[in-house]
């Protein structure tokens, strides 16, 4: 069965500097045909048969300055120095392709796209950290990608890429996609694995870390789909050369995730310290020649920026965090002028409600808290005191909870509120919009 | 009983996990079962459980928790919408008044003929083509329009 032949939907692809979508160049990119054109699984039947060893491509991944491309940006050959080297039964990987925070796309487009690339990257990984068995956990709704990437699997297993004795060394993996089905939460490491072990998706109490207690309880190295992908393009040009993609701190290129008011909505894979306004040109611009009002630069779980922070940023880990905001999934939120904060953030606080696990009380009833007032004010009925209201609630949300869902649901309120007061003041004196009247 | 075609189904789901981790497919399992029969009765949701030898209340549990099981009937065509920020962005409040219009039902309700139901949907991960309409949890369309959603429902009969 070979994957099937998607027609990408593409960004232009001049000025990106393509890493882990460099299959977007050629004509049918997801087949492994394509994949290995361009030098794809030499990597792994190299480190395999050379039997190369895993403190040297830890160093590789640790030179290459990669961090997790998920959102939490923790160095990837850090990370996979935590796995234990010697465990007696199968140790197991993940990769998380559950993306549901709103804005981010990124990991789709290389399922679809480029799925060997990250099914190398996986089974170097195994390789490196002796994993046996791997999951690729998928977002629910985007089912024909799963399907895609079901039949990237059956490919490579037919070409002796994953399974039993890989290259007749006696090293096996077996690597299987998961199909997650419609919880946010599931982006979370341990609700992934409590997930994929047939459970609802409630988060688990670190520590322990998946490292030593993942997937059926055995250690286990969870990575973001574009931060496995990269790993066969770093071997083959080695880290240094990965390292100097970027920016110091920020190694490599990224995708950016472009949503919202721009001409050219889509994927943008870049080179880290690109300054955020060459991407917006590159997307085209604010559409309808209106004017640039905010963006959220990584998906709503990171703060908001007016237009004169983020017009100059660069897009890396210390230039968002300069700015006041962090590089989370590289999701990009683009909005105009003629955006009411208000509703957009009703809108916004109505999904971390809607998607609390309800495990942890601060978290299950702050959102919903939040989520009333907000709606309140929209409705025509905010009081005065209803900010410092919503900044309360929302400071007994962050730091109390297992996991990060209850500071993601309070970041995009205390960072709306503080760059766009007189937006909310306005609305509840008025009891309607200041932007659209309404 | 749970068809020849859904079991078929279930066992290539089971052969990702060892063999004593049997509930660790119940997630496909009921996806598999829901996609055969469009919803998920309480009766289905049994039948799963007891096929893969698990309680019926940690069946109950997934089936709950995750938002694309539907436990209530949903016509033949369900109509999600994703009206988060992206989508909102762009005009999903006006496909969603659209639709409304054209289907005369709010959200959660079906046609009277029993052909469409209309939900709202949370983010679907595919923000660069929004705003997003999901067919049946499967045929994601990208960059909708009110002149699209007027081709998709003659599209589908």
């Amino acid at each position: 069965m070979a994957a099937k032949a998607t027609k990408p939907v593409m960004t232009d692809l001049k000025g990106q500097t393509l890493v882990t979508l460099r299959t977007l160049k050629e004509k049918n990119p997801a087949a492994l045909s394509t994949y290995q054109s361009l030098g794809g699984y030499e990597q792994l039947k190299r480190i395999i048969t050379e039997k190369v060893k895993a403190t040297e491509i830890i160093n590789q991944v640790k030179v290459s300055g990669l961090r997790g491309r998920g959102g939490a940006g923790f160095p990837t050959g850090l990370k996979w120095s935590f796995m234990p080297r010697y465990f007696d039964g199968t140790k197991y990987l993940v990769c998380n392709t559950d993306e549901g925070e709103p804005g981010t796309f990124k990991d789709r487009d290389i399922i679809r796209y480029n799925p060997h690339q990250l099914i190398e990257g996986m089974a170097i990984a195994a390789y490196t950290l002796g994993a046996r068995v791997g999951y690729n956990y998928i977002h629910g709704e985007i089912w024909q990608d799963y399907q895609t990437f079901e039949a990237a699997l059956a490919e490579a297993r037919e070409a002796g890429f994953i399974g039993e004795n890989l290259f007749g060394t006696g090293f096996s993996f077996d690597l299987y996609a998961v199909h997650g089905y419609g919880a946010y939460i599931c982006g979370e490491e341990t609700a992934l694995i409590e997930s994929i072990e047939g459970n609802k998706g409630q988060p688990r109490f670190k520590p322990p870390f998946p490292a030593s207690y993942g997937v059926f309880g055995k250690p286990t190295n969870v990575n973001n789909t574009e931060s496995y992908t990269s790993i066969p393009w770093i071997l083959q040009h080695g880290g240094q050369a990965f390292a100097d993609l970027g920016v110091p701190n920020s190694g490599g290129s990224k995708i950016f995730s472009v949503s919202g008011h721009v001409e050219k909505p889509g994927n943008y894979e870049i080179k880290m310290g690109t300054p955020f306004a060459d991407l917006l040109a590159m997307a085209g611009g604010v559409w309808k020649g209106r004017k640039l009002k905010a963006v959220i630069p990584g998906g709503p779980s990171t703060a908001v920026l007016p237009a004169d922070k983020i017009m100059s940023a660069t897009m890396d880990y210390d230039g968002l965090s300069k700015a006041g905001s962090s590089l989370g999934a590289g999701s990009m939120i683009v909005m105009d002028d003629t955006t009411c904060m208000v509703k957009a953030l009703k809108r916004l606080s109505y999904f971390f409600y809607e998607e609390s696990c309800g495990q942890c009380t601060p978290c299950r009833e702050g959102t919903g808290w939040v989520y009333r007032v907000i709606k309140r004010i929209v409705d025509g009925q905010g009081r005065m005191e209803d900010l410092d209201l919503l900044t309360d609630v929302c400071n007994n949300i962050s730091g109390r909870t297992i996991c990060a869902l209850g500071d993601a649901a309070a970041t995009p309120v205390l960072s709306f509120i503080k760059h766009f007061r007189p937006e909310f003041e306005y609305y509840i004196q008025h009891g309607k919009s200041m932007i659209d009247g309404k | 009983m749970l068809s020849a075609e859904a079991i078929k189904k279930i066992e290539y789901e089971l052969t990702k996990y060892p063999p004593e981790k049997r509930q660790a497919a119940v997630m496909s399992a009921l996806r598999i079962v829901q996609m055969e029969r469009g919803w998920l009765s309480q009766e289905s949701i049994s039948e799963v459980a007891e096929y893969l030898g698990i309680p019926e209340i940690a069946a109950m549990e997934v089936a709950t928790f995750y938002n694309m099981y539907d436990l209530e009937p949903v016509g033949k065509y369900k109509l999600t919408v994703c009206t988060n920020i992206s989508c909102m962005l762009r005009g999903s409040d006006e496909i969603v008044s659209h639709l409304q219009d054209k289907l005369g039902i709010g959200f959660n309700e079906i046609t009277p003929d029993g052909k469409f139901c209309l939900k709202e949907g949370e983010c679907m991960g595919c923000c660069g083509g929004a705003p997003l309409l999901h067919v049946n949890n499967t045929d994601m369309r990208e960059f909708m329009t009110p002149e699209k959603v007027d081709e998709l429902l003659k599209e589908l009969k």
